[in-house]
């Protein structure tokens, strides 16, 4: 895990890449920690987290967004709010992912 | 079974053209997300309607179930909802958002 990081913010991280990679079959999982951004926010007291996460699923295909994001926090699950306290959320289908990087 | 604040929601995303669920209001957002959705909704320039989930801790609770969506803000257009900040965001980009927008204040 990266320097600086508590073993909870890598045990969190860790569980929450976990969770989107094995609920969604994800091909690929892109986490960022955002906590910084949010300094002194009522939230991020209590130490919960703020994450990116770019997900890549075959799942997303023929979803609009709506259905991907909520995807994603059925993923995710019971680490909103406690653990998370917010996700900000980019829901690729492979080939948009492809299209995106080319 | 729609208890009083549901049908306080329901009646709110009806009325409202545009109907979003916050934290804090459009002068002082407690929240990083909901003040990113201002923005957007401040440059589109129409009018819209807010509540403040943090000084009604029940609709808060309430609008995550009725939408199916757990965090906040949370944006209703012509009565649809339309998602969170990164979706409004995505979509103010593509442009998606104002014909969205546009359509929902020419009906009726």
């Amino acid at each position: 895990m990266a320097e600086g990081k508590t073993p909870v913010e890598a045990t969190r991280e860790a569980r929450l890449r976990e969770r989107v990679r094995h609920g969604l079959a994800a091909e690929h999982v892109e986490l960022a920690d955002e906590s910084g951004r949010h300094v002194g926010h009522p939230g991020a007291a209590g130490g919960a987290g703020y994450y990116h996460v770019v997900v890549v699923s075959p799942r997303f295909v023929g979803l609009d967004r709506v259905a991907r994001h909520r995807l994603v926090y059925e993923a995710v699950g019971d680490l909103i709010p406690d653990e998370v306290h917010a996700l900000a959320i980019s829901a690729y289908a492979p080939d948009e992912w492809r299209a995106r990087k080319a | 079974m729609a208890d009083d604040v549901t049908s306080a929601i329901e009646n709110e995303i009806r009325d409202n053209k545009i109907m979003i669920y916050m934290k804090g209001n459009p002068t002082f957002p407690q929240c990083g997300f909901s003040a990113a959705t201002m923005e957007i909704f401040h440059e589109i320039g129409k009018p819209f309607h807010t509540v403040d989930v943090l000084s009604e801790p029940a609709k808060r609770d309430a609008i995550k179930r009725y939408s199916n969506w757990p965090t906040i803000p949370q944006v209703y257009i012509g009565g649809k909802f339309v998602g969170g900040c990164d979706i409004v965001r995505e979509m103010f980009t593509t442009g998606e958002l104002q014909k969205l927008v546009v359509d929902a204040f020419s009906s009726h």
